[in-house]
């Protein structure tokens, strides 16, 4: 039995001490070698010791696809659903039992494809919980078809002349759709996840990241510009509350408010001071940055882009139920059949 | 003098415009015969649209009540009274009133306009098109407009009163005491006082108007009914239903939940369970039925008692959600209040026609129990009925109510509920050789929830490996699977109640039904039994599997017909089941069987007038 204290948590008393390989399930791994889902797994289950939660009290849910075979490998409570309805499922779990720590595991197809509109309306309710996204940009489960979020011009075996509808901006969505909570890491980020993760758990909301993954068979190199040592540096932002915006190789360059439009300066003849400074809790400021990707030249912003502190809908559904209680008693089966007018036959 | 007359039976139908609150006098008049002891059934039947335009036929909005000093099983084949508070009320109804029976008539609304707006090349009060009625025209508009005058309220609120004003008519008429009523209209309108007076001053003036304007020759006592001792209340299905789930909460021991999207006509019991909170018993209204099969079965994964309610087209779009239940082996209750299909069909309407869709309707071997209530008291008992079933059996349920039983009201002998089935459901907590898809002595799989020690385990949509519950892909586990999946159902016949036949135990005819034709098959099968044919009615609760004795019953019989609101599925059924030959009664029609049109089946069958129906050998011919 361990008493400590870490990362500023209170550890529960008589919570175990975990390793990463306690969450490992004995089920064999059965992604391609090379998959950026890969790392995602590792960090999560390096991520999950340090929470203050038991492993029996996480179930991971997820829906259909290559991401979506993540429950299998996690030593939890673990539910494969069907496509693209994880978000309902996490609904009726976490309403019923707002003990659990619930996690979501979903891609770009599952979660903004067949199943948008449940990913609409769990990030509007709050349900607190915590999306993993796994963006690569294709299909990769069905061998290969353009996604929601594949690139216009997309060149697949379904879109052999190239795809031809705009794609949708996952941290756009999110944050159309009320989320309190937008994150974005990346595959080959280990350290960044695992901040981003550990941050998302404390969320009180839905908390949703999109990771940006690599699918090396049928989609290789979608994020190569944010993930080569050579150039990466010059094309991801790291945000960071209340600092300013500042990246490239050198550090040399920022991100400043040119009225309503953003805009790279070089440091060399642009002071810190002008500079726009990060804050989570701007939401004028997170649809901005979250264009950013849409916007040739622009960096791609990693880290918490908006994060507000609201009522979760399990704790207001399961508050009424405590208010019912205090104004009416816990109900009685016997009064209820005899609700209304009644009458006795001798 | 006005005479006291008594009768048995008395069958109302109130019509009017879907504004003119036809439902609500229909449910006042229901309450107080309730009230008064007298056994009822009732049929609301009113269109999908919620404001049609003003004095269409299409807007037309009908309740019809029957109650008597008898059993009643059916709200009555022909009414003995009709009021129409409009021509389009009039020309949609008649067709449904008994000859010789009596017409309350809204004069005031028999005006040009609405006369055209119904149809009538001219007015049937002016001519002899209504000779074979007794007539009674009153200025109902008029009546109520001055009953309340002087209460400041605007012309529109005033003529709205018109409702009660004929209520109040009918009450004096039938000898009904005006207190419940005078006390709801009291609750219903306390923030508007005035309307709340204005309402009582109309009720109070339509039962004086009955004194006053000597156009009945008698008014009329129906006595209450014999009804075995007890407390009663009145009950709808979609209300009993409710209960029900609340009941089958407390008797498991089980948090309730209930995902559910609105539809018709099931609605009405997310408005219920929703009122219960201090139940412990969470709704969720979904964001579409999807999402709420979804989020029912989230919470069964959980630990709770987990239910979804909907209509035809809404198990359509939950059918991969229910497939996904099977496969997972979780307990949930699927409540189809069926209407008339396909696709939208007619919202309103009751229809049987979803009974395949239920045993049928989804990839793969999907078998799932089958539960049909076949009154709406008896939703009570058979949605508790599911939840038994689904939590010891681990297993999707699909409980088959209609728009006949949900809206239908019925006086529903309350029970104690020391009486209600024991259904305590204890989690598997042991994580000594653990393993998720083991099977106890009726080949139920643990239910292991998230949360407990020792038990972390995966499950999902894809096939399991018998025992362990890993994914396995394997040619002999999946057929050992798919057979394992089947018999825990087919076994669950040893755990419900025979099929009982109604009348003779043998005979040269068994009128075998489903759900809501309960009612008109029982009325039906009496009356010729009462002219000494030999026929009987046996009621099947239990669609899959079917009780154990089903095949012994139905040998005792030399033929078998079988009454559905639909195109014969329950008679299909029984014949690639049992091999026997059925004869099909079929109505579609989005209308109950009435006792009466049974009764004529039933006389020609067995005088040998016909065999089967044209469609029958249609299909037969096809067969072949």
């Amino acid at each position: 039995m361990n008493s400590i204290e870490q990362n500023g948590l209170n550890v529960i008393a008589d919570k175990p001490e975990y390793t990463a390989k306690d969450f490992s399930s004995d089920a064999d791994v059965r992604w391609c070698p090379g998959c950026g889902d890969y790392s995602i797994l590792a960090q999560v289950q390096r991520t999950l010791p340090r929470l203050d939660r038991k492993k029996e009290e996480y179930a991971f849910i997820s829906g259909i696809g290559c991401s979506s075979r993540f429950p299998y490998y996690m030593n939890c409570y673990g539910f494969h659903t069907i496509h693209g309805r994880a978000p309902a499922f996490v609904t009726g779990l976490k309403v019923t039992r707002p003990d659990l720590s619930v996690w979501m595991v979903t891609g770009d197809g599952d979660g903004l494809s067949i199943g948008g509109n449940h990913m609409m309306h769990i990030l509007r309710r709050n349900i607190n919980c915590n999306i993993l996204l796994f963006n690569n940009r294709i299909y990769g489960l069905t061998k290969g078809q353009y996604s929601p979020t594949s690139e216009v011009g997309k060149k697949t075996k379904s879109t052999p002349f190239g795809s031809i509808d705009t794609p949708v901006n996952p941290v756009r969505f999110a944050l159309g759709c009320g989320a309190s909570y937008v994150a974005r890491t990346i595959d080959r980020e280990p350290k960044h996840q695992q901040e981003i993760y550990e941050d998302a758990y404390n969320h009180q909301g839905t908390s949703f990241i999109e990771i940006y993954q690599n699918c090396n068979i049928f989609n290789d190199g979608a994020f190569s510009q944010l993930t080569e040592r050579d150039v990466k540096d010059d094309n991801v932002l790291p945000l960071k509350h209340g600092e300013p915006m500042i990246f490239g190789k050198e550090s040399d360059k920022g991100i400043r408010l040119n009225g309503l439009r953003l805009e790279v300066v070089s440091l060399s003849d642009t002071s810190v001071e002008e500079l726009l400074k990060h804050d989570e809790s701007s939401q004028e400021l997170a649809h901005t940055l979250a264009l950013m990707i849409d916007r040739p030249g622009m960096p791609t912003p990693i880290g918490v882009i908006y994060r507000e502190e609201r009522s979760t809908y399990d704790d207001l559904a399961n508050g009424q139920v405590e208010t019912a209680i205090e104004r009416f008693g816990e109900g009685d089966l016997e009064k209820l059949l005899h609700e209304g007018e009644t009458w006795v036959v001798a | 003098m006005i005479q006291h007359e008594k009768l048995e039976n008395v069958v109302i139908r109130f019509a009017g415009d879907s504004g003119d609150g036809m439902q609500l006098t229909g449910g006042q008049f229901t309450r107080t015969a309730a009230l008064h002891g007298n056994d009822l059934a009732t049929l609301p039947d009113f269109p999908a649209e919620i404001r049609a335009p003003a004095g269409t036929t299409y807007g037309v909005s009908a309740f019809q009540l029957h109650f008597s000093s008898n059993d009643v099983y059916t709200p009555g084949d022909v009414p003995d009274v009709l009021v129409a508070m409009n021509p389009a009320a009039l020309i949609t109804n008649l067709i449904h009133l008994k000859r010789g029976g009596t017409i309350i008539i809204n004069d005031d609304a028999f005006d040009k306009k609405h006369l055209e707006l119904a149809g009538y090349a001219s007015n049937p009060l002016n001519d002899d098109s209504l000779s074979g009625y007794n007539v009674v025209r009153l200025p109902l508009t008029t009546g109520t407009l001055k009953a309340v005058e002087g209460l400041g309220l605007s012309n529109k609120e005033a003529g709205r009163c018109k409702n009660f004003y004929t209520l109040g008519l009918v009450y004096w008429m039938y000898n009904r005491p005006m207190e419940p009523t005078l006390q709801w209209i009291e609750e219903k309108f306390s923030n508007r006082a005035e309307l709340a007076e204005a309402n009582a001053k109309a009720l109070k003036a339509g039962f004086n108007l009955g004194e006053t304007v000597e156009l009945f020759n008698a008014r009329y006592d129906v006595a209450p009914a014999k009804l075995p001792p007890g407390t009663y209340r009145n009950i709808t299905g979609n209300q009993a239903t409710a209960l029900g789930m609340v009941a089958a909460s407390q008797r498991t021991g089980l948090k309730g939940f209930l995902g559910t999207y609105p539809i018709t006509p099931a609605s009405d019991i997310l408005h219920f369970v929703s009122r219960y909170k201090n139940f412990g018993f969470l709704t969720f209204q979904a964001e579409d039925e999807i999402s709420a099969i979804c989020s029912a079965l989230g919470a069964a994964y959980g630990g709770t008692l987990a239910f979804t309610t909907t209509s035809g087209p809404g198990v359509a779009l939950k059918a991969e959600g229910i497939g996904l239940g099977v496969m997972t082996e979780l307990p949930v209750v699927i409540c189809n209040i069926q209407r008339a299909g396909p696709s939208t069909g007619m919202p309103t309407k009751t229809e049987q026609s979803d009974l395949f869709q239920a045993l049928y309707g989804r990839n793969g071997e999907a078998p799932v129990p089958v539960v049909a209530p076949q009154t709406p008291g008896d939703c009570f008992w058979m949605i508790m009925e599911a939840a038994r079933l689904a939590t010891k059996y681990m297993v999707p349920v699909f409980f088959l109510s209609d728009g006949y039983l949900g809206n239908g009201a019925e006086p529903w002998q309350i029970p104690a509920v020391s009486d209600l089935p024991d259904m305590k459901v204890t989690f598997h907590t042991d994580p000594d050789h653990f393993h998720p898809y083991s099977r106890n002595e009726v080949e139920a799989r643990p239910w292991a929830v998230p949360g407990t020690p020792g038990l972390e385990h995966r499950i999902g949509g894809l096939e399991k490996h018998h025992g362990s519950g890993g994914v396995s892909y394997d040619p002999g586990n999946h057929e050992m699977m798919t057979k394992i999946r089947a018999s825990k159902i087919a076994g669950i016949a040893n755990d419900i109640p025979e099929l009982e036949v109604h009348g003779d135990q043998e005979g040269d005819l068994l009128v075998l039904g489903w759900g809501s034709t309960y009612g008109a098959i029982h009325v039906a099968v009496d009356r010729m039994r009462a002219r000494g044919y030999s026929v009987s009615q046996a009621h099947l609760r239990y669609l899959n599997p079917m009780p154990k004795n089903t095949a012994e019953v139905l040998k005792q019989f030399k033929r078998i017909a079988i009454p559905e609101l639909n195109m014969g599925q329950l008679s299909r059924l029984i014949r690639s089941e049992y091999l026997v030959e059925t004869v099909n009664w079929n109505k579609v029609q989005g209308m109950p069987y009435t006792a009466g049109e049974l009764e004529e089946l039933i006389e020609k069958l067995l005088s040998g007038e016909e065999r089967m129906n044209p469609v029958d050998e249609a299909s037969m011919a096809d067969a072949r």
